[in-house]
């Protein structure tokens, strides 16, 4: 899976849990919860959810690192490569 | 689990309480001992922001911290209590030049910015009126709490303004001015830049005479029938804030404090802001939302000692797999206070094992502006209890009695309805508006939180649930007649029923029920626009996180939409009292 796909996986699960949001609208370096308004319990399904696609679960204390859409691909693309 | 009584010793604290004897402080207490640790204004009266900040930037600790801001970005910033003095003064000027007075209402909406906790301070001082919103509030919840709190001025950001207030400007008529707090220059008449303002505005502000009884203060809360209430309070509330720090939060000169409620609910004005500095405690403040590594390196870094958080983020950090203690040093922290919402009794368990710390747990509610009900630093914890009043605080179990009036439920384990005795310094003095829904609260010498708990024979209580409908997610307050009525003006929804949902991390999360007009069909596809309807409506603190769709809601013959039945049948109790369902 390279990134792209990671990227379109990520955008697909954040539109379903936030079906307001506009794919447009996510900037790929600002903070997910806080530019487009996902709280914490959003957050926590949106992980569930891509845990459940990507295979790659993201234990609590690394949520300071998926952060950003950018920070994200990264996460899961170094775990996936691995 | 079962209940499990923490016993502590003083030896083990590693600052001596301010309240060791609580039977002896409970009986003696006197409200009037309070008002010795105000100074007053120097014209007469008494305001929040004079014996918060001033009167400590006018004496030895002028040059203490009083703020330290954490940006979301890494920044850090510090203010000292003369820093808040002169910049809350500017503000002050800035609302004067505006022309707004006594009682005029000035609302926020912004993340947990220094501007926020500056122009606050500066509205008391100009005996306005601050209403705080919380920025994750859609438009809709914005508006409704906008024109019933005769919004004058708004203080927000550029992003929060465009995406959630500009569309409303129209419905807005008595909205005076916007003030941008990131704008470099004014848009319009209408629209300004703060720091244009605040440039021009003087740092000296002489604060009016303030009567105790002046209005201060306007929360919103839910109700179950209606739209959100303006809670009204004064003041004088400071009363209670004093004490509670010095009994609840033991706060010492000496203490870091840290509250994370966001101000846009009463803990992070009262707590958040009031207190600490009412006490002239240096109090942080972090701009960014729940990051559990990152919480662990504010308690280490900025080495607080006092904290005051809510169980959701409690139970949270009691995900993480590992053994904080081992990571970050927290040796500085003494004292972790909880409230939002019960505090399940394994988190109680939990901070002993891993902070080598109780958490204690507190009950209180807007309307009481203050913590009414505590677990204390030097008393024993009944884990899943909200411990005991304060000094100065009646609580009791109550029934309602046949002819409509309230009886006391006297012994341990009864189950009641949780009731105040009126007339505390910080209790509301009215919804704003609304004297008949105000004085329905009150019955025979008592106020009624619409909790229901029961009390131990040691004077513990136990909280049980709502009296009412009303959802609590998150620590926070959904009125579900809000949700219902956002969720009609979808062109597909015939009939909505919003519950709260038992969830084991949030507390409760939004779920509504809706049956469809003809001509709709439920769909994967509609659920969805329907979720991103009330998101976009309602913003992410209210919207329904779930939406089922049912050929008809349960009704009574009247009508009304039974949600007791809907949340019975969700978490598969038994129904109860159906004779008025409709057939």
């Amino acid at each position: 899976m390279n990134e792209e796909q990671i990227k379109q996986s990520i955008i697909r699960q954040i539109v379903l849990i936030a079906p307001d949001v506009d794919p447009g609208e996510i900037v790929p370096d600002k903070n997910i919860q806080r530019s487009l308004e996902i709280d914490s319990f959003d957050f926590l399904k949106i992980l569930t959810a891509l845990n459940e696609e990507l295979g790659v679960a993201v234990p609590e204390a690394d949520y300071g690192q998926v952060d950003t859409l950018e920070h994200m691909i990264a996460y899961f693309a170094k775990r996936i490569a691995s | 689990m079962k209940r499990k009584r923490i016993e502590k010793r003083l030896e083990d604290l590693k600052v001596r309480p301010h309240l060791i004897d609580y039977e002896k402080i409970y009986k003696e207490f006197q409200w009037e001992e309070v008002a010795s640790q105000f100074e007053g204004l120097p014209g007469g009266g008494l305001n929040i922001a004079h014996e918060a900040i001033d009167r400590h930037a006018n004496g030895v600790l002028v040059h203490k911290t009083a703020l330290v801001w954490l940006g979301e970005d890494g920044q850090r910033r510090e203010f000292t209590f003369m820093q808040m003095k002169q910049e809350s003064n500017k503000f002050a000027n800035v609302l004067r030049s505006l022309g707004l007075s006594k009682g005029d209402r000035v609302f926020t909406l912004s993340t947990r910015l220094p501007e926020l906790y500056i122009a606050a301070m500066g509205v008391f001082k100009n005996r306005s009126v601050l209403c705080p919103l919380f920025s994750q509030f859609g438009p809709e919840p914005i508006l409704q709490r906008m024109v019933r709190g005769d919004a004058k001025v708004l203080l927000t950001t550029k992003s929060l303004f465009e995406k959630k207030v500009r569309p409303l400007l129209d419905q807005l008529p008595q909205l005076e001015v916007v003030l941008l707090i990131d704008a470099q220059e004014d848009e319009s008449e209408k629209v300004r830049s703060l720091a244009r303002l605040m440039q021009k505005a003087s740092d000296v502000f002489e604060i009016l005479p303030t009567d105790p009884e002046d209005m201060s203060l306007l929360h919103f809360t839910s109700g179950t029938t209606g739209m959100p209430k303006g809670v009204v309070h004064v003041h004088k509330a400071i009363y209670m804030h004093w004490m509670s720090g010095r009994y609840v939060l033991d706060l010492y000169p000496e203490d870091i404090y840290w509250c994370t409620a966001d101000p846009g609910w009463v803990t992070g004005t009262s707590y958040g802001m009031i207190t600490p500095w009412l006490h002239g405690i240096t109090n942080i403040v972090s701009e960014a939302e729940f990051d559990a590594q990152q919480w662990y390196k504010i308690l280490q870094d900025e080495k607080v000692s006092i904290w005051y958080t809510a169980p959701t983020a409690i139970r949270r950090l009691m995900r993480l797999d590992f053994d904080p203690l081992k990571t970050y040093d927290l040796s500085s922290l003494r004292l972790v206070q909880s409230v939002g919402e019960p505090l399940n009794p394994e988190a109680v368990i939990w901070g002993m094992e891993k902070l080598k710390l109780p958490i204690h747990d507190n009950w209180w509610q807007t309307e009481t502006g203050g913590i009414m009900i505590a677990n204390l630093i030097s008393q024993p914890i009944w884990s899943g209890s909200m411990g005991r009043p304060l000094p100065g605080v009646e609580a009791a179990i109550v029934q309602k009695k046949e002819n409509g009036g309230i009886a006391e439920i006297i012994g341990p384990y009864k189950e009641g309805e949780l009731a105040l005795k009126p007339g505390g310094p910080s209790m509301f003095r009215g919804y704003l508006h609304d004297e008949e829904r105000y004085e329905k609260c009150f019955v025979d010498g008592w106020y009624l939180t619409g909790d229901l708990a029961y009390k131990d024979e040691e004077g513990y209580f136990w909280f049980i649930g709502r009296a009412d409908d009303i959802i609590k997610t998150s620590g926070h307050m959904v009125g579900p007649f809000e949700v219902e009525s956002i969720l009609m003006e979808h062109p597909s929804v015939a009939e909505a029923g919003a519950i709260g949902k038992p969830d084991p991390m949030v507390g409760q999360l939004v779920k509504a029920f809706v049956s469809l007009k003809e001509g709709f069909e439920p769909s994967e596809e509609l659920r969805r626009e329907l979720i991103g309807f009330g998101r976009k409506k309602l913003g992410v603190a209210i919207a329904p996180k779930e939406i089922e769709f049912l050929p008809s809601l349960p009704k009574t013959r009247s009508g009304k939409i039974m949600r007791r039945l809907l949340k019975a049948r969700e978490m598969g109790l038994p129904e109860g009292d159906i004779s008025t369902l409709e057939a």
